[in-house]
């Protein structure tokens, strides 16, 4: 028991479960929304697209959160834009738009000398969190959900039935335009723990595991948040005993979590849906 | 509020997409409070793009729409126009119950937290009852039949207080029984003083229950009561060749004054050889 207890002495993987559990619960709730609209590859294009926009915010001074929002944000409008005007659809549109940002953020990054650290962009430091990262992070993820909080209801029926919204006086645009700040924000937040690679695991995961286990919004909403929060501390504690990513760690705990949950959701496991008798 | 009687005006629209294609061409007709109007066309002619256009999803380039004589955002915040979608276009795996969906249509009678008073309650689940759902409320939607999910829209439509319905294709996959328990459900509805709007290509159920008729391709070809507008020429102008004629068997060749029998779907529409709507085939022969 001391042993599982010991590396919680330490002040940094304090500050790393604090992070990683606001990150979490952020990511966790708003990943319902996504798997639920469909929205995963958005999630993937927008969290890779922020690589150039915190380089950029690197060279002009800014804060790299604000870089790394405009240019996740961007891509999503850029992407919807490209749809709106071409006959590109938006899956494409997306791939090609963010795999082109990805790509100016590596140039940028292996041309222009800054401290900005590839490795931490990439897979997170959440183990070396520093002390502006720390609260920044966090008054990110309390943004997200604040704003999740008010206008919940309001996204789950653009998610469900974006007509009766529209009908029922909601704008709609608006709302979609809401949803993709807070998922921008949210992976803005959850690079600071797992970085841009796997930052869209947080971002999908839970939610896939909610809809397995849940029949109801809000249930799937409650186990999305347990299984990410169980699986962030899973993650940094196992990472800290065998020094393995923590990242990857955690991660790859949302995976396991979500093999059982495949296996043994009760009404739709693989486990249940045992053939009928011909009889 | 004075309460201004409702009436639908389409006046005259066009609507192009943004890929040029023109999906309705000058198109207009006009309804009245208290009635049931079948809204006939084949896929493409134009239908969907009607029921956007009252809804505020697409705007007309030319004309215009007018809800209780005023313009559909008017009329959308006043909640008093309601949908039931296409079964087609629901996600029945969303893990909502069939109350939840019901109380979405309280929405834009709620504060913006959504947060639903007695007064809403009561309106759901009077809803739920006059469409005879309250038993199943707490049931997961996809755990429902056809019929069953055709009437949880019809309470959300309810429960909202719209006055103009609109259902689109609201007997797809549905059996005779419950079509015909829907149907008696809309008539309720519009001797209240409603305006039902049902897009259909079922043409054989539309004599059974529609006051009024639009036919549509591209353009409104005929709009009217269902005596006047719904008959064989008209048909044929609105499907063109997109119609099966079926002969009946034991009859071949067909004798000169042999019903015709039209159909794009499995309640065939049964006419006389004048053009005149005899009713609808009830089963297979």
């Amino acid at each position: 028991m001391n042993a599982l207890l010991a590396p919680w002495t330490h002040g940094f993987m304090v500050d790393a479960l604090v992070v990683g559990l606001m990150v979490a619960v952020l990511a966790a709730i708003l990943s319902c929304f996504v798997v639920l609209k469909g929205w995963s590859l958005m999630g993937d294009a927008v969290s890779h697209a922020i690589l150039p926009g915190v380089v950029i915010a690197y060279l002009v001074g800014a804060p790299l959160v604000i870089g790394a929002f405009v240019a996740g944000f961007g891509c999503a409008l850029a992407s919807g834009a490209i749809r709106a005007t071409s006959r590109i659809k938006e899956d494409a549109a997306m791939g090609v738009v963010f795999s082109g940002m990805f790509a100016v953020g590596l140039i940028l990054l292996t041309q222009v000398r800054s401290n900005v650290h590839l490795s931490h962009v990439l897979f997170g430091s959440i183990l070396g969190i520093e002390d502006e990262d720390f609260w920044q992070t966090l008054a990110i993820a309390g943004g997200g959900l604040l704003i999740l909080a008010l206008r919940g209801r309001d996204l789950v029926l653009f998610c469900f039935d974006p007509g009766q919204a529209r009908i029922a006086g909601l704008k709609v645009g608006r709302l979609r335009l809401l949803l993709l700040a807070v998922l921008a924000a949210s992976i803005v937040a959850g690079v600071q723990a797992v970085g841009v690679i796997l930052v869209v695991a947080l971002l999908i995961t839970p939610g896939a595991i909610g809809l397995l286990l849940a029949d109801r919004f809000g249930r799937m909403v409650w186990v999305a948040v347990a299984a990410a929060c169980l699986a962030t501390v899973a993650g940094i504690q196992v990472s800290f005993m065998l020094d393995a990513s923590t990242a990857g760690s955690i991660v790859l705990a949302l995976s396991v979590l979500f093999i059982a949950a495949l296996l043994v959701s009760p009404r739709h496991g693989l486990l249940r849906r045992r053939p009928r008798a011909p009889w | 509020m004075l309460a201004q009687p409702i009436s639908l005006a389409v006046d005259n629209i066009s609507v192009a997409y943004p890929n040029g294609h023109l999906a309705l061409k000058e198109a207009g007709f006009r309804l009245d409070a208290g009635t049931i109007c079948g809204l006939v066309g084949i896929n493409g002619s134009g239908k969907s793009t009607m029921f956007k256009s009252i809804m505020g999803l697409v705007r007309p380039g030319q004309g215009r729409v007018l809800v209780a004589g005023g313009p559909v955002e008017a009329a959308l915040k006043r909640n008093l126009v309601a949908y039931v979608p296409q079964a087609e276009e629901v996600d029945w795996t969303f893990p909502v119950s069939v109350r939840d969906v019901v109380m979405m249509g309280r929405y834009g009678h709620m504060n913006l937290l959504r947060i639903p008073r007695a007064a809403d309650r009561a309106e759901v689940q009077a809803a739920l009852e006059r469409v005879g759902m309250a038993d199943l409320a707490d049931r997961q939607i996809g755990e429902l039949s056809g019929g069953q999910r055709k009437r949880v829209f019809l309470a959300r439509a309810l429960a909202q207080g719209g006055q103009l319905l609109l259902l689109d294709e609201p007997f797809t996959g549905v059996d005779v029984t419950t079509e015909e328990a829907i149907i008696a459900l809309l008539k309720a509805l519009r001797d209240e003083g409603r305006i039902i709007l049902v897009s259909t290509h079922n043409l054989g159920s539309v004599p059974t229950f529609c006051d009024q008729v639009v036919l549509v391709n591209r353009t409104v070809l005929a709009a009217g009561p269902t005596a006047e507008v719904f008959t064989g020429p008209n048909l044929l102008r609105a499907f063109g060749g997109a119609l099966r004629q079926h002969s009946l068997p034991g009859a071949t060749p067909l004798p000169a004054d042999a019903v015709v029998v039209l159909s794009d779907d499995e309640r065939p529409l049964v006419m006389a050889p004048d053009g005149q709507v005899i009713g609808r085939l009830e089963r297979d022969i």
